[in-house]
């Protein structure tokens, strides 16, 4: 039966009117609830030299105490340690997962230092690859581990970006989502900081580093965003230990000649940096993450694997075919290696085989070789026995007549020597 | 399947490190903001407005379209009336409208999929394949788009979200016909039967009508929206079981106004009184 599907032509949406009240306007309530019981999930790597204070901002950015012992600068190279914790407020569930890179920027050759941590985001998007490309998936329940923000320490010395950070921040930009800080930003002078900061924006846009940029298309967002990103990169100062200032508690750190409030505005953009990486842009960087990062990630991965949209005549390819095409093409080139191997097998056993006959047929002349030997040898010896046969009865018959001849000479023969003998006894005497 | 008790397991790959242990969770002892991410999540939904997609099946005559223009307070439809000149069709032929409503700011993109002629031939096998037909094309679309290597933003979607079955007000039980399409349908979309023109049956009568048909729909094992297997937690099986026990629900629809006690309500208007159409008794 034919179906026919009749439908408005795309262009033309009609919008109604409705005249009386129908109750969807609760659908962004439903998705939120949704949401809530699902949980978030947000994941942040912080990338830094060892010592420079990224557990102890982490610690401050969500009021808890993260365990962990700081790391020792002996690291043979760059490692990563993820670390999950589950934070809930009011009824918000977060499962924050902390990445940090141990050891970085410890070594003497620091040239592959970036990869460890390159090899660690490709390895999450390929998690989530996997399981999309699941035939059985549950992306529901999905524990998102891809990165979603990537705070970069630099350190605070005043005059301009190492080349070991632009370097590695030029291979994480088209991964992560970068945002860029000022640690330890309490060693820096405030006129400083100032020429800092705009040096650091600088030479990241002339070498045309992409950082995360702060969304400015949604109303109520534009303008706290564009007023934060003037202060790109963010001067932070961590601390967990709490000093009395006026008659209040509160985060900071106490030296000599003074106290630096961690939340108060003129001492550091600690608080900016909170609104904006958790108050203000958390969905935006997830979404940034999933939409941009990991579509580039999948794109690039499929056409590695030799998918294509659309063959040469501009048709669009099934995935289906693809995939069908590739499983042809590798059971052909699997029945061709078998028939080799069936070959070269035959060929083999074709040659032991010859190899055996030849080793048999000389065996055989040898033994035909021995055998004739022997019956000549067999020949000779009992032509040997016959001449000795032979011999032996001419012996006899010689024996036998030479007796008679003595017997007889021995009668005629004893006159005769009796005459011999008188006659040598003549001669002798 | 508890959501909140899972501990992260990702797959291991060579240069992944040991995977993160979950200390219990813990109460961030000062005020952070995290859910702030809720505001952000409405907004940004919001911005992209939502679609919905139904489908009303049943017989012609129903109350079909009238049903529909009550649910959404709009004269989305006109109701058609199969002229007695006109040949009934040969082919079950499915009619989609969309249109953009919207309601306090959030943008509401509905997509209306009528399927007239459905049972209304002689020989009605096989009636539901054009539906079927229908429901898996938009399946098999959103797959094309989703398996492409170059992504759309966000792929529309035009797969039908909800089917409303129309059950004709016999107040016996569940007819054949009924009950080979929701058998075939319930596994493949959400279904939610209704009963319709229910102004016609008494309150006594409804109720066993609607017993009658919650059994039939238990032993032939016909499984409708909400479904017990997605029922993810102790909330939602309590709200859902006390739709269950109401389901079908019986409908009257109605998109004329009529003065009742001063009031203007929608209603039909009878020999014997006005029905009111949007009250809470079912």
């Amino acid at each position: 039966m034919a179906v026919a599907v009749g439908r408005q032509s795309n262009e033309e949406l009609r919008n109604l009117s409705l005249s009386g009240h129908v109750g969807f306007d609760s659908l962004p309530d439903q998705l939120v609830n949704k949401s809530t019981s699902q949980g978030f999930c947000f994941n942040i790597l912080c990338v830094g030299e060892t010592g420079i204070g990224k557990s102890t901002l982490m610690d401050t950015l969500f009021n808890t105490k993260f365990e962990s012992d700081p790391a020792t600068h002996n690291e043979p190279g760059v490692r990563l340690k993820a670390r999950s914790y589950e934070l809930q407020e009011s009824n918000v569930r977060l499962k924050l997962t902390i990445v940090d890179t141990v050891g970085f920027g410890d070594q003497i050759n620091k040239d592959d230092s970036y990869k460890p941590i390159v090899e660690y985001i490709d390895a999450q998007f390929e998690a989530y690859l996997q399981e999309e490309l699941k035939i059985k998936r549950s992306l529901f329940n999905y524990h998102d581990t891809r990165i979603h923000a990537c705070l970069y320490f630099i350190a605070p010395t005043g005059h301009s970006l190492k080349s070991l950070d632009l370097v590695t921040m030029k291979k994480l930009d088209s991964k992560v989502n970068i945002i860029p800080i000022i640690a330890k930003a309490d060693t820096i002078a405030k006129n400083e900081l100032h020429k800092f900061k705009s040096k650091i924006m600088s030479e990241l846009v002339s070498n045309g580093v992409q950082i995360y940029q702060f969304p400015t298309d949604e109303e109520t967002v534009a303008e706290i965003n564009a007023t934060m990103s003037v202060h790109l990169p963010f001067a932070v100062v961590g601390s967990t230990e709490e000093v009395k200032i006026g008659n209040k508690m509160a985060k900071a750190r106490q030296y000599p000649w003074g106290v630096v409030q961690v939340e108060n505005e003129n001492h550091c953009d600690f608080v900016k940096l909170r609104e904006m990486l958790i108050r203000v842009n958390m969905e935006d960087l997830r979404e940034q993450t999933h939409t941009r990062h990991y579509e580039l990630y999948r794109r690039c991965k499929l056409e590695e694997m030799g998918f294509k949209d659309t063959d040469p005549d501009s048709k669009p390819f099934s995935l289906q075919e693809t995939y069908e095409a590739k499983r042809n093409e590798f059971l052909g080139e699997l029945q061709k290696k078998e028939e080799e191997m069936r070959q070269m097998f035959v060929m083999r056993v074709k040659e032991k085989e010859a190899e055996l006959k030849e080793a048999e047929k000389e065996l055989h002349e040898k033994f035909d070789l021995l055998k004739r030997t022997h019956q000549e040898e067999k020949k000779k010896v009992e032509d040997k026995k016959k001449e000795l046969e032979e011999e032996v009865n001419n012996f006899q018959k010689k024996k036998a007549a030479a007796q008679l001849l003595q017997s007889q000479a021995q009668q005629s023969g004893a006159q005769q020597t009796k005459k011999d003998k008188d006659k040598k006894n003549f001669f002798f005497m | 399947m508890d959501p909140l008790r899972r501990s992260p397991s990702p797959c291991s790959s060579s240069s992944r490190p040991p995977s993160p242990r979950t200390p219990p969770p813990c109460e961030a002892q000062g005020y952070v903001g995290i859910e702030a991410v809720l505001d952000q999540v409405k907004i940004k939904a919001m911005k992209m407005g939502f679609e919905f997609n139904i489908m009303v099946v049943g017989q012609s005559g129903l109350g079909k379209s009238t049903m529909v223009n009550t649910l959404f307070r709009s004269k989305m439809w006109r109701s058609s009336l199969p002229s007695l000149g006109v040949p009934t069709l040969q082919t079950l032929q499915l009619q989609s409208m969309t249109h953009v409503i919207e309601e306090k700011g959030v943008r509401l993109k509905l997509t209306v999929t009528d399927t007239p002629g459905f049972g209304d031939q002689i020989n009605n096998d096989k009636c539901w394949d054009p539906i079927l037909g229908y429901i898996k094309e938009q399946y098999e679309r959103y797959l094309q788009e989703e398996i492409l290597i170059t992504r759309q933003r966000h792929i529309p979607d035009t797969r039908v979200h909800c089917c409303i079955y129309f059950v004709p007000p016999t107040g016996h039980c569940l007819r054949p016909l009924d009950i080979e399409f929701l058998q075939r349908l319930c596994r493949m979309v959400n279904v939610v039967p209704v009963i319709a023109r229910a102004d016609s049956l008494t309150i006594e009568e409804r109720e066993a009508f609607r017993l009658r048909i919650q059994k039939d729909l238990r032993t032939h094992c016909i499984e409708v929206y909400p479904q017990k297997c997605f029922d993810e937690d102790i909330n939602d099986r309590l709200l859902n079981s006390k739709i269950r026990e109401r389901i079908p629900f019986a409908v009257v629809g109605a998109d004329r106004e009529h003065l009742v006690n001063g009031r203007c309500v929608l209603g039909r208007k009878t020999k014997w009184g006005v029905i009111e159409a949007p009250t809470s008794r079912t």
